[in-house]
């Protein structure tokens, strides 16, 4: 094995932003977004400050769904192209998916207690689609951690990944069918039109979701890539 | 047609050396009669045909579950899943051949447990059996390529059902749906087009399982 050449400044720098400049990005967005969403966004008439969740719920929820997209692209870029950063990439995708996705059933369940007085609702699909990710992506890493490093793990890991992006319109196709043989009633949420100050906060939000999960991809990714570069130094001092 | 006459002699090879050890379906069949009965004292005095399909289908899905986890183990107990992979065929065609050995056993053991399904609890329909038949090559496809996937690892047995559960609750969806409603056609289109779409992606990935 040759000794590797790369000193530790060059791990992370895959992309032409710098990690400092996304993390003030991403802290800039995120307050921006809680300003906006605690104090501009006008009060629903209906349902009162609690709806204000929402724009953190829906905003973590699409942030999750491009989390397991991109595992799912870089799953495909492993097994096509043979990129060998793409297996670490996809894994640090699942993870944040994974978090991302947790969060989603935590906004989603304390929505539920208090609009509806319970903690679970089985009549509302996103929550359910996002349960059933959430045990096929644990699943994921229960694959993953039982194998050992090396090309069967990745080819592994990426097709279980594969397999994800399939998963996601099937079930939420499902989750739609059950509800007439399970649950007759259906909960519609007619909130107010959505316009004006509720758009601004909820895209301001978004954005910043999606570039705090991006930041955090790339911190993982980072110390992801120098975990094996010090083990590889490791072994060439041993 | 070289490819179906391998994925044919892959298949019999299979059902041989079932037919001559009896390990699956002996253990499919007593499995699925006893959760039938488990059933029986768990649920309440004369249970609702709507309590009991949803039964049918965990124990059908448990069934298979057993039979799917019993794969792969002659290939790794004899050490056999190298040389299938060196040998000159396409190497999806040990999926389709294993996954429709599989479906044979699961077939095979679903004859013994609807009849009894009937006897114990209710009358089952035409659209049950249909639902039966399109979600067995769901479960069959699925869960073959699954359990080819588990058997690589070092969990093994006790990977399959958490990877496949959640693979899995589109066919229940699908197959309790079709057996309760009065016009099950959506939900048997939707058992096909599972079995169709997953289908394909197994079938153009296992060659990653496999191979290193």
């Amino acid at each position: 094995m040759s000794a590797p050449a790369a000193t530790i400044g060059a791990v992370g720098r895959t992309s032409r932003i710098t990690l400092p400049a996304l993390a003030a990005t991403s802290l800039v967005l995120v307050t921006t977004a809680i300003v906006f969403v605690f104090f501009v966004a006008p009060t629903d008439a209906n349902q009162g400050f609690s709806q204000r969740i929402f724009y953190f719920h829906v905003s973590i929820a699409i942030t999750a769904y491009a989390c397991f997209a991109g595992a799912a692209w870089q799953a495909f870029r492993l097994l096509w192209k043979r990129d060998p950063l793409a297996d670490l990439k996809s894994y640090v995708c699942v993870h944040q998916g994974v978090i991302f996705g947790t969060l989603v059933l935590i906004t989603g369940s304390i929505w539920a207690k208090i609009s509806w007085g319970r903690w679970w609702l089985w009549s509302s699909d996103q929550l359910v689609l996002f349960l059933v990710l959430f045990l096929f992506y644990c699943a994921y890493f229960m694959l993953r951690f039982s194998l050992d490093p090396g090309p069967q793990r990745a080819n592994l890991s990426a097709v279980y990944a594969l397999f994800g992006v399939v998963l996601i319109p099937v079930s939420f196709a499902a989750i739609r069918l059950a509800k007439d043989i399970i649950h007759p009633v259906v909960f519609t949420l007619h909130g107010p039109n959505f316009g004006g100050w509720i758009l601004v906060t909820y895209c301001i939000s978004q954005v910043a979701l999606l570039v705090l999960a991006y930041t955090l991809y790339r911190v993982e990714l980072a110390g992801k890539q120098l975990d094996g570069r010090i083990r590889e130094l490791r072994e060439v001092l041993a | 047609m070289r490819y179906f006459r391998d994925v044919g002699a892959l298949a019999r090879k299979d059902l041989l050396l079932e037919l001559r050890a009896r390990d699956t379906l002996p253990a499919m069949v007593l499995f699925v009669a006893a959760v039938f009965v488990v059933f029986h004292f768990a649920l309440p005095e004369s249970p609702s045909r709507l309590e009991t399909v949803g039964l049918l289908w965990v124990a059908i899905l448990f069934t298979a579950l057993l039979g799917l986890g019993r794969a792969f183990v002659p290939e790794r107990e004899q050490r056999t899943l190298d040389g299938l992979v060196l040998a000159p065929c396409d190497r999806s065609a040990i999926w389709l051949a294993k996954s429709l050995a599989t479906l044979a056993f699961l077939a095979a053991a679903e004859v013994v447990a609807l009849p009894l399904y009937a006897i114990f609890f209710h009358r089952v329909g035409g659209a049950t059996i249909a639902a039966v038949v399109l979600a067995d090559i769901g479960i069959c496809a699925v869960g073959t390529f699954l359990g080819a996937m588990a058997v690589a690892t070092r969990a093994r047995d006790l990977l399959l059902p958490l990877l496949f559960l959640p693979l899995a609750i589109p066919i229940v969806v699908g197959a309790v749906g079709a057996s309760v409603v009065d016009s099950p056609g959506r939900y048997l289109g939707f058992l096909a087009l599972y079995d169709a779409l997953f289908a394909v992606v197994c079938w153009a990935s296992f060659e990653y399982v496999v191979a290193e």
